[in-house]
């Protein structure tokens, strides 16, 4: 039988902000996300006080803080650099795996024929990265990904178990998903598992006994795979090369509101111009420019969320372009009098740089592309230093640094951070 | 506009990767003899790290391990891939904070500081110890 294991790093962030505080073994910790709006991670302690995932930090700060619970703002630089030992580690452990987030990969196990070997694998490769980095992880090894999930999903609820489980024989398989919801199945989200639910199927128990032919053509292909790989079927394969990125994502919530479109428009500029950076950083050309805006869910009234895009007749890395699509899709969305209080760009439907779309009414000027490289590579290469070329349309401030008033040091990453002997 | 000079540069003030990249181009008549024996540049991180998923950096503070070479303000390189042993330098933490000294697990399990000034830390039941790494080495920067 071949083994896949999912090694999932236990509460990664919160497990990352305690690694050079030792005094906080134990303690509940909490981390929220960017401009410390909401709960993004929470250790063992600070989940049984009840803090849910999500939640905004407002909410809840004040009972949490009062029985002594540990609060941070996220620290990518920290949390990144452990990511990248734990894969390395792993790394070295087998011949081919997958990065499947900053706390979760997949591997596999080709070199390993026996469930008890799997097992074994698992428990040295937890206590490696346990001694080595010092993040917790648990490890769920099945024969397909899906089932590994599921497995990594009973090594988290053992109570007392060594953090490793192993879904081998059938017998365990099924009885296992009995237990299992539907809708904690990899692939099958709210809306699905609630059509399965009308079908009967509760359990992935259940999802595994159905008509395959009546998964394909009541609901899709994708789902036919879950069904096959909770079988133990191997249909989703290990992917070892990541996939370019397919969308670029800058937004900030802001500090005050913002009813006016034209304090509105620089802030947008801001995003565009960082966007049209990362874009090129990435070596791609987008299609399609959309801004989005939205007023804040915990005020009642004057509810608005919009969204609106650009296309582009050629796919474009030219930030005039995006800033000018930009202000387009702004000025259609935006409803006056409303108190927005965060914005945002995407550019999406990439495509590589040396491959140009002909249009059909207008031929491409090469010559006029060519000087285009050639301007926003000079700008990026002078805003990369300590000069500054801003765009006429730009807020003067620049984008607004993200407000992260509890963030630790960056220990790893920074000669003035390093953690400190007393 | 005005012209500020600012000396010569001599190769000696260019990072060793700009040396390397001009051999060739240099020499129009003839090539260097040093060509075919090129190497990359003495490489402090592969002499100081072994393992570098494994290692961490540490800064001192205090002078409670001069003896073993260790001053106020050192870097320690600290591997949590090497088990300590008896007489390792080691960072643990201990009650919560990071300390710095030499591992005695025989006849008592105990912290040795490496300085008069300071007493051995004898573990007490009930005190909360862990090795973090063995260190490897220190650098002392006099400059």
């Amino acid at each position: 039988m071949k083994f896949l294991a999912l090694v999932d790093c236990d509460n990664f962030y919160a497990s990352c902000e305690r690694v050079f505080r030792p005094d906080l073994k134990q303690k509940p910790i909490v981390v929220l996300s960017n401009n410390d709006g909401c709960v993004i991670a929470r250790s063992k302690e600070a989940k049984a006080m009840g803090i849910k995932m999500g939640i905004p930090w407002f909410k809840v700060k004040k009972a949490y803080l009062a029985q002594g619970g540990k609060v941070f703002s996220s620290n990518f630089a920290l949390y990144g650099d452990l990511s990248k030992r734990v894969m390395n580690i792993l790394n070295g452990m087998v011949k081919r795996m997958e990065v499947y987030s900053i706390d979760e990969a997949f591997l596999d196990l080709q070199h390993i024929q026996h469930s008890n070997q799997a097992y074994e694998f698992g428990v040295h490769c937890r206590n490696t990265i346990r001694q080595w980095v010092g993040i917790p992880v648990r490890i769920g090894i099945a024969p397909t990904k899906t089932l590994a999930k599921v497995a990594s999903h009973v090594a988290k609820n053992q109570k007392g178990g060594a953090g490793v489980y192993c879904l081998s024989n059938k017998k365990d398989i099924a009885n296992i998903l009995k237990t299992i919801c539907i809708k904690e199945i990899w692939g099958v989200g709210h809306r699905l598992s609630r059509q399965l639910n009308q079908l009967g199927a509760y359990s992935a128990y259940d999802l595994m006994q159905m008509d395959i032919r009546l998964i394909r053509k009541k609901f899709s292909v994708v789902l036919e795979r879950t069904v096959r790989e909770l079988r133990g079927e191997p249909c989703i394969q290990i992917e070892d090369h990541s996939d370019p990125k397919k969308q670029i994502v800058v937004s900030r919530s802001f500090r005050g509101r913002i009813d006016n479109l034209d304090l509105l428009k620089p802030l947008i500029s801001n995003f565009a111009v960082r966007a049209g950076e990362k874009l090129r950083h990435e070596k791609q050309k987008c299609s399609q420019v959309s801004v989005f805006i939205a007023t804040s869910r915990f005020q009642k009234k004057l509810q608005h969320r919009g969204f609106n895009s650009f296309y582009f007749p050629h796919p474009t890395d030219d930030t005039r372009s995006i800033l000018m699509g930009a202000n387009k899709a702004l000025k259609k969305t935006f409803k006056n009098g409303y108190p927005y209080a965060k914005a945002g760009i995407l550019l999406s439907h990439f495509s590589h740089p040396t491959f140009i779309q002909q249009s059909l009414f207008q031929a491409a000027d090469h010559q006029y592309l060519k000087q285009d490289t050639h301007l926003m590579r000079t700008i990026d290469s002078l805003n990369s230093k300590q000069t500054q070329i801003y765009y006429a349309s730009q807020h003067p401030a620049g984008l607004s640094p993200i407000q992260k008033q509890m963030v630790s040091p960056r220990y790893t990453t920074n000669w003035w951070d390093l953690p400190q002997t007393k | 506009m005005t012209i500020n000079y600012l000396g010569l540069i001599s190769a000696n003030d260019l990072p060793a990767s700009f040396t390397k990249f001009f051999v060739e181009p240099v020499s129009v008549g003839f090539p260097s003899p040093a060509n075919d024996y090129l190497e990359s540049p003495i490489d402090l991180n592969k002499y100081l790290i072994k393992n570098g998923a494994a290692t961490f950096l540490v800064r001192v503070s205090g002078d409670s391990m001069l003896n073993a070479n260790i001053a106020d303000q050192a870097i320690l390189i600290v591997d949590r891939s090497l088990k300590p042993k008896h007489g390792s330098i080691v960072v643990a933490s201990l009650d919560g904070d990071f300390v710095c000294k030499r591992l005695q697990l025989k006849p008592r399990l105990c912290l040795l500081p490496e300085n008069s000034k300071y007493k051995p830390i004898y573990i007490q039941h009930g005190q909360d110890l862990d090795i973090m790494g063995t260190v490897t080495a220190a650098i002392n920067k006099f400059e």
